[in-house]
């Protein structure tokens, strides 16, 4: 019905100082500063944040899940990386 | 991606869905998953909407300042109930604006219990503690539905609900207590949404075609009739407690089983209510697309005011 709908956002949201932005949800908005408007009222109804970031969604490059495998695979692969893959001594109690 | 055929992906999906891994948008998933959630995401989303009405009609007649305000945060919780909801359905490559132009449309529904008129301020009373009550049995167990936009959806929603039912009760529990005039507000509100209240759960499980492929892809995690049984088990026990009666001439507590026992239904009166006949559908529906089309020129207005903010911008 309308001409021209108001673009998509992905809101994130700082709950407090000290942690990081995480993602909400998304929302119509025509521009950011309204995107970051609509982001305090549809998501900070009870004090759940203290910091807004507003990005288009069609900015948002994603990864594809379908090649999340290999893309992941060199990580996975490398359990050297974890503190568990190796012997401590007993008689060791904090390393 | 085309040499893996149809059933390949189809049986990955499911092993998923057993495993409790959840959907996320840009996961395969079948069509039919699909456009089952879509349906009922959009119809979720638009029952929270058209559900802010008929307690919006009272927000300026609420007796007093405390109960207005909370009125009022209570049905703008619901607005954000709508949006949460409208952004999942979003995900899933839906149109939003489409789905709700399928509500002005009459194709697509909403709950039915929204097409029954509040005549009395008991009612803001009854539809918080029956309507809401109901509207989280419903909700608490789609907080582990298998598609993850509407079960994060659900998260928020359910964390916002408990203090509508709480409202709602408080209002009952005062009236119950009150003048036998107050008194009597509350059980004819009390008697008026008790049933439509139990049909919020949808038809019985013999009748309900869709239950068991939700069941399956672990979108529903309970049946219909089972829900409506922890209702009414939950609900029993807090109506005797103000000393209001349910309408139900037949109920009776089962010492066997543990559970209440009701009496039935009139599916009757739920079809016509679906089909459009109930008492406020024309109203509710009339009202929204009201609101749409007058408001689409904020739409617009903030269109213009965005190029023009971009323009100073780039300039
Ligand atoms: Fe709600
Ligand atoms: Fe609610």
């Amino acid at each position: 019905m309308s001409k021209k709908e108001w673009p998509l956002w992905e809101i994130f949201i700082r709950s407090k100082a000290g942690l990081n932005h995480k993602h909400v949800g998304s929302l119509r908005a025509a521009d950011a500063e309204m995107a970051v408007e609509n982001g305090r009222d549809v998501y900070t109804r009870r004090s759940e944040g203290i910091s807004i970031w507003a990005v288009e969604s069609k900015d948002v490059y994603a990864s594809d899940p379908t090649e999340a495998d290999s893309l992941f695979e060199p990580s996975d692969s490398k359990v050297y990386r974890h503190p568990t893959f190796y012997d401590v001594p007993d008689g060791i109690s904090h390393m | 991606m085309k040499d893996i055929n149809i059933s390949e992906l189809e049986r990955k999906f499911q092993e998923k869905i057993d495993k409790d891994i959840k959907i996320e948008p840009k996961d395969w998933m079948p069509d039919d998953y699909r456009q089952t959630l879509i349906r009922q995401i959009s119809q979720h989303a638009h029952s929270e909407i058209v559900g802010m009405l008929p307690e919006g009609n009272w927000i300026t007649r609420a007796p007093n300042l405390r109960r207005k305000a909370v009125l009022l945060a209570k049905v703008q919780d619901e607005a954000g109930h709508g949006l949460y909801l409208y952004s999942s359905v979003e995900t899933l490559g839906a149109n939003r604006e489409e789905t709700i132009d399928d509500l002005h449309s009459g194709k697509a529904k909403y709950s039915s219990i929204f097409n029954y008129p509040t005549v009395s301020w008991a009612d803001m009373g009854a539809i918080g503690w029956l309507v809401d009550g109901a509207a989280i049995m419903n909700q608490v167990p789609l907080c582990r539905c298998s598609y993850g936009p509407y079960a994060r959806a659900m998260v928020r929603v359910c964390k916002e609900e408990s203090f509508h039912q709480r409202q709602g009760f408080e209002i009952m529990a005062q009236l119950a207590k009150g003048t036998p005039v107050q008194k009597e507000m509350a059980q004819d509100a009390l008697n008026r949404f008790w049933w439509p209240s139990l049909m919020m759960f949808g038809p019985n499980d013999a009748e309900s075609k869709h239950t068991a492929q939700s069941v399956k892809w672990k979108i529903k995690r309970h049946t219909n009739d089972e829900l409506r049984q922890m209702f009414v088990d939950a609900t029993v026990p807090q109506a005797e407690l103000i000393g209001l009666t349910i309408p139900d001439k037949d109920l009776k507590f089962n010492e066997e089983t543990g559970h209440y026992e009701s009496g039935a239904i009139n599916w009757d009166e739920f079809w016509e209510v679906v089909k459009g006949n109930g008492p406020c559908n024309k109203d509710r529906v009339d009202t929204r697309r009201k609101a749409k089309e007058d408001g689409m020129w904020v739409v617009e207005a903030a269109n213009a005011y965005a190029e023009k903010r971009n323009r100073r911008k780039s300039a």
